[in-house]
Formats: C-alpha cells, structure tokens, sequence
C-alpha cells in the first residue's frame, strides 16, 4: 500500500467527485432534469425556490408549476430566449459522492460548447425524447462524447409519462442506440426511463414505470465505479513554473498529470534524455515520500539539469513521445475557418508552441461518423490532420492519456481559442532516434575557454546598422581574448541556407536553422553574435525559447526606414521600391519591433563605436563578461 | 496559480478578508512555497467594512508578510458616497466597482485572482476560470473562450486583463470542510456571539458603529448571530446561530436551507443584477 507522511488535502478528492455531462437536443429537457436532481435531492435553498416561483411567473414555460429548467439557466439574454447558449456548471452533494455538472448546449451549432463540457466529464447523460427516439443530434453527441474520450453513458429515455410508460418504446429505443454506439469503444450504457417534469426514476422510483427494474438516476450516479485509475498509469508530470527562492533552492512545480513517484526514483527530462533522481519532493506541510496523480507538489531533484516551464518529468522506461510532428483530432471553434499551413500557437499541456495544421486528412461528419474530403475547417466542424511544431513537442496519445494528450489552438492575431486538439499518434519522432546524452556538458565547455555563452541577437531593419555594430562587438570580445563567432543573415545565405528564397516559409526556415546553429555554438562554449533582420517577434522567441531566455541577448537596432532607405548600402531599398524584390521589410512586409529588447540602440542619436560599447557594458553589467 | 504567475507579467490578489479569501490565500502560500507569494494582495476598501474585517486583514498581512496593497476611492469618501444615503447600487458602483477597476490600471495589474465561486450565484456558473475582459475592464458573456480540459488561453493583448477564479468548482460546504481541515484562521464574525442588530428589509443588520442611523422606533437588541457572507456591514444581513466552532458551522451547513448569498442585499436590487454589476467589471 502506498503511503503518505502527510497528506496533501485536497477537498475535490476528500470525497469521491464524479463529473458529468448532460446532452440533448433543445427541448429535451436537460435543464429540466437537472433541476430536478438538483431538486429532489434538497439542493436548492428555500431562498433559491422562491426566485424560482417569481422567476417560473416570468420567464417559465410550464403553467403553474415551477420551471425548474430556469434554475440552470443563468443569463439574462438565454432565460428569455429559453435556450441554453453556453456550459454552466453545478455542483451538488450527497452523502456518498460529489457532483460536477455540465450543462452543455444540443442546439445545433453549439457543437464547441458541448465538446468543452465533455472535456471534464468522465460520464455523459445522453438525453432522449421517448417520443421522438434516436436522432442525428443523439448520434452528434456520442460522437463528440467518444472523441472526448468519454466511456460511461446513461441513455435517459425522458419524457416516458408522454408515451404512458410504454416498455416497448424504451426497449426499442435502447435496441436502436445499443445498435448505433457498438463500435464507439463505451465501457457502459446504461437505459433508464425517466420523467424529469415530474421525477420519475430520477431521485426516487417511478410508481408508473413499475415494470423498470434497474436503478434510477441519481442512485446509479451515486454508485457507478469511475475507475480513472490514472494513479497506476505511467507517471507524467509537467513542469508548471521553477521555484527558486534563493540560490540554494530549485525546484520544480506541478501536479502530478498521472502516475507516482517517490523519493529516490530515477527520473527523465524527455526533451533532452537527461535523467537523475528525485531528491526530495516539497509541499507546505512538509515534504513527501511520494505523490500521486492530482497532488500539486514540488520537486527537487539530485544533479542540476536544464529543466523549465513545459518539460514533462517521466520515469526512463516509460517515456512520452517527443515529435514535431503528430496526427490529431481538431474541434474547430473560431468563427474564422483553420487555413492549413496557417501559423497558430499550440498550448500542450504547459508548452506554448508555434505550429501548423499542416494537412487536413479529412473531416468528418459528426451525424454520420463520414470521412470527407476538406480544404478547411469551419466552425463546430471536426477534422482528422498532420500538425506540424516549430519546436518538438512531448505528448502522449489522447486515448492513454487525457491531460497529456490535448492540445488548444490560439489564434496569434486575435487571441481567440480557435481550436481543440486530441492527439493520436506521433508522426516524425525525433525522439525515435532516442537522444544521446553528452557526458561532457555545457558547463564543463565553457568553463575550459573560461567564459560564459551567450547568443547576442542583433535585430533591426536592412541597412540599420547591425553587421556593422556585431562587427565592432565581435572585434571587442575579440581583444578580451572571448571565444566568439558571428553569424551574419548575408553570409549564411550563401551556404547553410543556399536553397531557400525570401517566402515567409523559407525565411522562417532560415532562422530556424540560424538559431539551432547558433545554440550549438553557445553549448559548445562560444559567444555568439548573429545579425538577421528577423522581423517577426514569433520568430526571435522561437530563438530566445531554443537557446533559453537567460542566454539569449535581444539588441535592437532602431534607424528609422526613412534614413535605412537613405543609407540604403546595398542598394536593396531602391530595387525594392521599384518592386524588383518583393516581401522586402519595410516596403511590402510588416517589422515588429521588440516590445521590450535588453538593449535599445538608437543609431541617429549615437555613434556605431557608441553602440558598441553599450552592448559591451551590458554583457558585463550581467555578468557575461568579467570587465 | 503556478500557471498565472509563468505566463503574467503583473499578477494581483484581489482579497476581500472574507473565508474564501482565507482559502484562496491559503492556496497560494501552499502553491508557492518554499518561495513567497510572487505577488501582491490588494483589498479595495469601502470603508464601511466591519471592524474586526479590517483589524483581521492588518493582523493576517503581519502575520504572514504579506505586500498588501489597500486602496479606497478617495473621490467617491470626498463626494459622501455611502451604503445607507446613497443606496446599496450606487455604494457598490462607485466604492466597489470603480475602485477596483481604477486600482488595477493604477499599477498595471493584467491578472487578478479571485475567490468566486460558480456555485455562489446563477450568473457565475457560467463564469470561466480565467476571465477575460477587454481593455475599460468589460466582461462580455458572449465572449468569452471556450476552456478545454485544464489548458488555460492566458494571451491578452496590452490593456486587456484577465480574472482568475482559482476557487471556480468549490462549493461553500468543501471551503468550510477545507477550513476546517487546514485549520485557516477566518474572521471572527463568521462564528455566532451575541452581538447587536437591527431589522431591515427583512434581515438583520448589526450595528457595527455609530455611523449607522437609527429610526426612532429602532433599537438595537442583542441576538446570538453569525454571518455566513461578509461585505460592507449595513448591507451585510446576519444569520442567527449558536455554531462557535468550525466543526459547528460545517454541521450547520449540512443542514442549511437558504443559500450564502441571501444575505447579501446587494443581489436582490433587481433581477440579474450580479450579471449587469459583472457587465461593469464588478468581481
């Protein structure tokens, strides 16, 4: 048995929580039942029922009764168009198990919302009007439920008083979706005929319905074995933020996504194949001998290695998969279509990533579970794809694993959660070539030429002055007998990058290879001074994110276009006026100036020796340099 | 928590010294430690809080070295604004509302945690965990992002803010059981004693000082009461209990029949309002 010195109190996991969700078509009466499990099991305040009657009065649709729909509608504008437009939660407790209810939207285009809901729930209610039977919506619902990852149903035959508690009406409809959901992977169906409206088989047994022998709703929540088992899964645990309070300390925050670790076990940062041991893991109440899947804790570990915000923690044996490139279910929810090959930014788990829908194998049609063809992605539509990374990304399958398996999609202009993404498999795994460890490291590097590395990214527009102040820096170091090199966009053009031209693809392609080459000179212990236009800020951060932020030196070089074009040393500004080059920066293609470079050279108010030397300072001023 | 401070560049902790601030607070010291509290707490102070509110809040800042930011609008004291002449809507709009808004843009705050709860009130059971709200601190229902699993959208462009509501998914009954658990210390006004009220509007209000006026047929009487919610004392109404213990309180709330908010007068001003004060960039 596993134990624990303390206990980390956690009061979701004090008592059993079970999280589900109810899906419907509008007027199937989601919300009804809610309310009335709420209800009937005296949840709702005296305080609460007496706005409900007031409210029943002015909103409600049922005579005098009370509506208990308008009990989980919340906003205005919904109650009085009597739909529900988004997912509310709620929350309610029995003696044996707290509930977690999402109330999730059927209405036909509300697709992004239902799949939000299903996100947290480990049970889904699929709700049928007994009357009307199974329809494309209730297909829709299982659909996105599976692809949730959902595997406990409880088909709610409602509305059974409106065809007299007919057994052979809720017998054929429970034939019907037995025959639909067979090859959607459930664990458990379960049929139960209830009348939410007047609470049958809901809290309590329907007199009416008296040849139903199983158990009513809230009975069967209450009881239904919600085996997550994520305690004896493979042991993940994302790096949230590093706790350093004081030069003596480092420590690594999370909670853990799956598994248990103790202390002493051997550990493995995937992205880099370093391993060492958990030395100690910290929580406020003092330290552990292990934690489990759901304890936030921190952990320190026995070697210091190069571990930051977005490293998942593993034990060797069983790894992640580490890829730029993988398969996955998308969501689409943006009112603006995914464009294949478009830049957006993933949030995997604690990673931000730059990356693309590469390809879209195809969509798939939720009512039939059909493959078609797709050019795009529009809203509330669903769609098999290759997503390709800036950067490779650790992840595990959707299906094995939940909190490492799903992905978001901003949208990078609009700030919007455009998308949802369940990862299936891996497709180019760099980690395949599993990633050989160095035994002598970076530190040991540097330390033999007796400096520290760094990368001094000089970036500005053409003719701003850049290869002139590297230059001028690099002569500098050069004299304090610093290890150096310089990379400048021109000269790297003529080699290394030879095959690529000036397409947005291609010059993001060169600073990828600019700053991959630039962070191998850094571990091999060098200085590295480079000078590109690099005119997006998503691309220098790709750079600052590769080499780490603490070594990587923003300088900008700030000359208004007007004098560049002046300057105008190669003669590139005149050519591109005349539109003789095309995507030039400044004339055809946007700069984004660095919102906050560590240093700022304005170059019409000092001279380029200036500059040079203010660059300089800086390196001592962090101590990069010795003075 | 971790996932604010990793992604934010000023985050704030809005504290309201009442239990789910305790709570909150609690969270954070545990999330973060051994470090501090990477950043600081802020209390907009109406200035009709009750006294032992604000002699709490002074003790627990010394206590646990807290960078405790208090800020009151100063234009709303100077214009007389207040809860019994100006009326609970324009009290909370000007005192509250304002002041919270005003202190964020005053120290640039782009993330504020808050103690909500989704089981508190109808309208915050649709709130997300991280709010979004536009540049002027505008909440706009219809556009807010879809949150999936437990990964956050943290971008916001400048101007734009966020509210954070760590404690979402709590109900009140597991931040008591929490309480009770932890052992936090929590304002002693939320445990019964006798303690003077007057009735009205159909709650009982304690007369906390003499900044209260009193109707000529008004006297206050002692009552052995609690509160199960705390906020500007004449707008705050009491319950009457005899549960003086934690223990007492959790087996008090197994039973209650009304909910925490009945006792806030400020809900009830007009149908929906806490979404219309939330439209506004109320908490």
């Amino acid at each position: 048995m596993f134990t624990k010195p303390t206990m980390e109190p956690d009061p979701a996991r004090t008592k059993d929580q079970l999280r589900f969700i109810t899906c419907g078509s509008v007027d199937d009466g989601k919300s009804t039942l809610i309310g009335r499990l709420l209800h009937d099991s005296k949840m709702i305040y005296r305080d609460q029922i007496m706005a409900l009657e007031r409210d029943s009065i002015k909103y409600g649709s049922t005579g005098d009764n009370i509506d208990f729909a308008l009990l989980v509608d919340g906003l205005e504008a919904e109650r009085e168009q009597g739909i529900t437009i988004d997912v509310a939660y709620r929350f309610f407790t029995t003696p044996r198990r707290s509930f977690m209810v999402a109330d999730t939207p059927g209405h036909e285009q509300y697709t992004r919302n239902m799949a939000t809901g299903a996100s947290q729930a480990q049970l889904a209610i699929i709700l049928i009007d007994a009357r009307k039977g199974v329809m494309v919506q209730t297909r829709r619902h299982s659909f996105i439920c599976a692809l949730l990852g959902i595997r406990h149903i409880v088909l709610a035959v409602n509305k059974i008083d409106l065809v007299a508690y007919d057994k052979e009406c809720f017998d054929r409809i429970a034939r019907d979706y037995m025959a639909f959901a067979a090859g959607l992977g459930f664990t458990s169906i379960v049929p139960i005929p209830i009348s939410a409206r007047y609470g049958d088989n809901v809290v309590d047994r329907s007199a009416r319905a008296n040849w139903y022998r199983g158990p009513c709703l809230l009975e069967y929540l209450e009881s239904i074995d919600i085996q997550s088992g994520t305690a004896s899964q493979a042991f993940r645990f994302p790096v949230q933020w590093v706790n350093r309070p004081n030069p003596d300390f480092r420590g690594y925050a999370g909670t853990v996504a799956s598994g248990r670790i103790s202390a002493g076990d051997e550990i493995i940062v995937a992205t880099s194949g370093r391993t060492t041991r958990v030395k100690r893991i910290v929580t406020h109440g003092g330290d552990l001998v292990g934690a489990e899947a759901g304890d936030a804790v921190t952990i320190t570990l026995e070697d210091e290695i190069d571990i930051g915000r977005g490293d998942i923690l593993s034990r060797p044996d069983d790894q992640p998969k580490v890829a730029d490139q993988f398969a996955a279910y998308v969501i689409w929810m943006d009112e603006e279509p995914l464009a294949p090959g478009r830049n957006y930014i993933l949030r995997i788990g604690s990673q931000t990533i730059s990356g693309s829908i590469a390809e879209i194998q195809h969509r798939i049609d939720v009512n039939t579970c059909e493959h078609l063809a797709a050019g795009m992605v529009s809203l509330n539509e669903i769609a098999f794809c290759n997503v390709a990374t800036t950067m490779p990304a650790v992840f595990d399958a959707y299906d094995v694993n939940r909190k490492t398996g799903s992905f978001i999609v901003i949208d990078r202009y609009t700030n919007r959660t455009a998308g949802a993404g369940m990862i299936a498999v891996p497709l180019r795994q760099t980690a395949n070539i599993a990633r050989q460890a160095l035994s002598v490291d970076r530190r040991q590097r540097a330390a033999l030429k007796n400096q520290k590395p760094c990368v001094i990214w000089f970036t500005g527009l053409s003719g701003a002055g850049k290869s002139a102040i590297a230059n001028l820096v690099d002569q500098k170091l050069f004299a304090m007998s610093r290890h150096t090199m310089l990379l400048d966009g021109d000269n790297l053009r003529h080699g290394l990058s030879a095959d690529l031209g000036f397409s947005e693809a291609d010059r993001v392609e060169n600073i990828r290879r600019v700053g991959e080459v630039a962070k191998l000179m850094a571990d091999s212990g060098l200085i590295v001074i480079c000078s590109f236009i690099s005119p997006t800020r998503a691309e220098r951060d790709r750079v600052r994110i590769l080499v780490g932020k603490d070594e990587f030196i923003e300088v900008f070089v700030d000359t208004p276009i007007e004098e560049c074009a002046r300057r105008d040393p190669k003669g590139l500004y005149s050519k591109a006026k005349s539109g003789n080059i095309k995507n030039f920066t400044g004339i055809d293609a946007c700069y984004e100036a660095p919102e906050t470079p560590d240093i700022h050279l304005r170059t019409m108010e000092q001279t380029l020796e200036h500059s040079a030397r203010a660059v300089v300072d800086l390196l001592i001023s962090r101590s990069i340099l010795d003075g | 928590m971790r996932d604010v401070v990793a992604e934010f560049k000023r985050p704030v902790m809005l504290y309201s010294i009442g239990k789910d601030s305790s709570v909150l607070l609690h969270l954070a010291i545990k999330a973060f430690y051994p470090a501090k509290i990477p950043f600081p707490l802020l209390h907009v102070d109406t200035t009709w809080k009750f006294r032992e509110m604000i002699s709490f809040r002074d003790a627990t800042a010394k206590r646990l070295g807290l960078d405790l930011i208090v800020h009151v609008n100063k234009d709303g004291s100077a214009r007389g604004i207040n809860p019994i002449k100006s009326g609970s809507a324009l009290h909370t709009q000007v005192m509250k509302t304002d002041a919270l808004k005003h202190a964020l843009d005053l120290h640039g705050f782009d993330a504020a945690f808050g103690g909500a709860r989704r089981d508190e009130e109808r309208s915050r059971a649709k709130e997300r965990i991280l709010s979004f709200r536009s540049a002027g601190h505008v909440w706009d229902p219809r556009n807010q992002r879809p949150e999936l699993w437990s990964l956050f959208n943290t971008r916001i462009r400048q101007g734009e803010t966020m509210r954070v509501f760590a404690m979402s998914n709590w109900t009140e009954l597991e931040v008591w059981e929490y309480i009770m658990i932890e052992k936090i210390p929590v304002v002693p006004l939320y445990f019964a004693k006798r303690r003077p009220i007057v009735h009205r509007n159909g709650a009982m209000i304690m007369v906390d000082d003499e900044r209260l006026p009193l109707n000529c047929d008004e006297t206050p009487e002692m009552r052995m009461i609690r509160f199960r919610t705390l906020g500007c004392y004449p707008l705050s109404g009491a319950i009457e209990s005899d549960a003086t213990t934690i223990e007492d309180i959790v087996a008090e709330m197994q039973t209650a029949t009304v909910s925490e908010r009945q006792g806030r007068l400020i809900d009830t001003d007009e149908a929906a309002s806490m979404e219309k004060k939330k439209r506004e960039g109320y908490f």
